[in-house]
């Protein structure tokens, strides 16, 4: 196959890029732990309301100063609200559904997990500043998803 | 001269009226977004009109619209179209299923979105009617490759014609794509639908849905691409850059389409994080065909203009026929995918992607894609096609000629807007802005200028149906122009390697398995809780 020599020039740049861009993703995943929530766990979301952890969602703080804060998402609110979490700790949030799939959006940070009916998603978050952040349901869940909303105080 | 093509035509007809409809879905969800009143604005409304622009913008439109073009291509390249019967049994087999699970829509009865997510739960015709339509795409893809290797027969050893290349690449990739959703609508939603079973795994679903979803945009490309190689550089008076360079993207995209789903669950449980990033790598692998096609579409446009004259180095872009609506929307198509791109890579990046995963954004970002690149692509090959399908002339082609302009301005507006909305934390898929009215100060005014976006763009879909309509019904009779496609600088002579489909079709397969097997077995023995129907709508 013969190629024009600029266009060669051009596939190798571009060749270049998408390596940098690979390069870039591969190194903060492998030295910084960089890596997407991934939790593989499953509950029975038709039996949440005898469950040990999510019949009672709560912030709970272990002995070592970390916090785990377990949520349901439920058409159309999040338990429980508020959420007080400590300023500059750790935040392990526990997240399921008791019915359809929601999105929990801790507006202005990069907290964002789906709710999966049947599943725990799991992800830790360290809150830097103290304030107030809406949650957002960013997933259509029913007639009032766009009603669906918590709020997360840092203090 | 051609003959008419009314299989061709039925199909673009089709394409266009669910198009139109969609639209005007559109524009009112833009307002209710922006929290703008009209009289039958109301949550069952917004909700309900979400659902029928995905399905009739992204599913029937669009495929349509594709299967269209497909059979054109095969009579102008081909001279032929094998099983003919067949091609009509499908159309009116996609058509039937089209219907039915558009009128369970427009009742309300199946207000699931176009991504259906269980255990949202529509109506049990929303799915079997979509089941309709891909069956009748799997046929349209049979008809095509028989005409194919009819025509190889008759031409034992010349390359296929690049844009038959294209679209057998496009019909391989469509059917590793629907793979998956053929198994999460047989099997599961069906059944579950119907009230056989009586739960069902959403997680499961969700990766069955996403093994489709993705590879369902490069479906909607390629026959872009299609356009820009084969049939842009003619209209704009010059040659194809490179052929074989056009038929190793294809195969690229047949061989990096599917293997990439992961890319849109980064927030979901259930998947490794191994797994998610290995998705990432295809992800981004798949920017190089992209990056190819801008440099071989772009240099033979310059060498367009160079034939009529131009010398600088930038004057060629002056010399284009940016009067030709096929060529203004073509060209607006690719400066948009320029943007919407770099967007893809952002939205790769697992990293940035949580800051905008299900806001606005995502919004903004598949509309300057799929709801430029492709749908601006197919108003232009509209354009292109109509007189050659029909045998008439285009009527007000003042007003086609404005009508990708007007789109591009409107998506601007709009695309814009959505992308800094989602970046301050607007999600995506809500009634109001305001959320339960005591929100969004920090995206309020983005809304409303999204909201005159979708206003702009309304009616350049308007004036495009409009264009269709009045050529269809009173369009001049005129001979259909020749299908006159682009001869590259160097034709191809001879069979290469990117010509292999059945080779490059099964490391195709092996990749697919490679990217779903491992993780959805896991995911499969893992103990597992299903869920029971809701329909909150």
């Amino acid at each position: 196959m013969s190629v024009e020599l600029y266009e060669r020039i051009w596939m190798w740049a571009a060749g270049a890029l998408i390596a940098v861009f690979i390069g870039v993703i591969s190194v903060t995943s492998a030295l910084q732990a960089v890596q997407p929530p991934s939790h593989i766990e499953t509950v029975d979301p038709t039996a949440l309301a005898s469950h040990a952890e999510f019949a009672e969602p709560a912030v709970k703080t272990n002995p070592d100063g970390s916090v785990v804060v377990s949520v349901v998402a439920e058409m159309f609110v999040f338990r429980p609200d508020p959420i007080e979490v400590p300023v500059g700790k750790p935040v392990t949030f526990r997240l399921t559904s008791g019915d359809v799939i929601h999105g929990f959006q801790v507006v202005g940070t990069n907290a964002n997990a789906m709710a999966v009916p049947g599943y725990v998603s799991q992800f830790t978050v360290t809150f830097k500043t103290p304030g107030e952040h809406l949650i957002a349901c960013n997933e259509y869940c029913g007639l009032a998803h766009h009603n669906m909303v918590g709020k997360i105080i840092v203090k | 001269m051609t003959p008419k093509n009314s299989l061709a035509a039925a199909h673009i007809g089709v394409a266009v009226a669910a198009f139109a409809v969609a639209s005007a879905m559109g524009v009112l969800q833009g307002l209710s977004i922006a929290d703008i009143e009209f009289p039958q604005r109301s949550e069952s409304f917004y909700y309900m009109s979400v659902t029928a622009h995905g399905v009739l913008m992204a599913l029937v439109f669009t495929t349509f619209f594709i299967m269209g073009l497909g059979y054109a291509f095969a009579q102008a390249c081909l001279g032929r179209i094998k099983g003919r019967g067949l091609a009509w049994f499908a159309f009116w087999l996609a058509l039937v299923g089209s219907t039915a699970a558009a009128v369970t829509i427009l009742r309300g009865q199946s207000t699931v979105l176009y991504t259906f997510y269980p255990p949202l739960q529509a109506h049990p015709l929303f799915y079997i009617g979509a089941t309709l339509l891909i069956v009748g795409s799997w046929i349209w893809g049979g008809v095509i490759i028989a005409s194919f290797r009819s025509w190889r027969r008759d031409h034992p050893g010349v390359p296929a014609p690049l844009a038959i290349h294209g679209t057998i690449a496009n019909i391989i990739i469509w059917y590793l794509a629907t793979a998956g959703l053929a198994m999460e609508v047989l099997f599961m939603l069906i059944p579950w639908s119907l009230g056989w079973v009586e739960t069902i795994d959403p997680m499961v679903a969700r990766i069955l849905f996403w093994w489709f979803g993705h590879p369902l945009v490069y479906f909607w490309l390629l026959p872009a691409y299609v356009l820009w190689y084969t049939v842009l550089p003619k209209v704009a008076g010059g040659r194809l850059f490179s052929d074989s360079l056009g038929r190793m993207v294809f195969i690229l995209f047949v061989l990096l389409s599917t293997p990439v789903g992961f890319h849109h669950q980064f927030s979901d449980p259930g998947i490794s994080a191994g797994w998610k990033f290995t998705h990432t790598i295809t992800t981004f692998a798949i920017l190089y065909p992209s990056f190819v096609t801008a440099f071989t579409v772009i240099a033979s446009l310059e060498v367009a203009g160079r034939m009529k004259g131009a010398r600088g180095l930038f004057n060629w872009i002056g010399k284009l026929p940016w009067g030709d609506p096929f060529f203004a929307a073509i060209a607006l198509a690719m400066i948009a995918f320029t943007f919407g791109g770099f967007g893809g890579a952002i939205n790769a990046a697992y990293a940035m992607n949580s800051m905008v995963h299900n806001t606005a954004w995502i919004m903004g970002h598949f509309h300057i894609t799929l709801g430029t690149t492709a749908a601006l692509s197919f108003m232009g090959g509209a354009y292109w096609l109509l007189p050659r399908i029909l045998g008439r002339e285009l009527r007000f082609r003042g007003l086609a000629r404005l009508q990708p302009y007007l789109w591009f301005a409107g998506m601007s507006l709009f695309s814009i807007s959505y992308h800094i909305a989602g970046l301050r934390g607007l999600p995506r898929r809500v009634y109001s802005a305001t959320l339960t009215g005591e929100y969004g100060g920090d995206w309020q005014g983005l809304t409303v200028i999204a909201a005159v976006g979708g206003t702009i763009l309304f009616l350049s879909a308007l004036s495009f149906s409009i264009v269709v309509l009045a050529t269809w019904t009173s369009g001049r009779r005129i001979d259909p122009p020749a299908f006159e496609l682009a001869v590259a600088l160097k034709p191809a002579t001879s069979l290469g390697i990117w010509d292999r489909f059945g080779l490059w079709t099964i490391v195709a397969i092996v990749l697919v398995a490679l990217a779903y097997a491992y993780p959805l077995i896991t995911l499969l023995m893992h103990p597992r809780f299903g869920s029971p129907p809701y329909q909150p709508f």
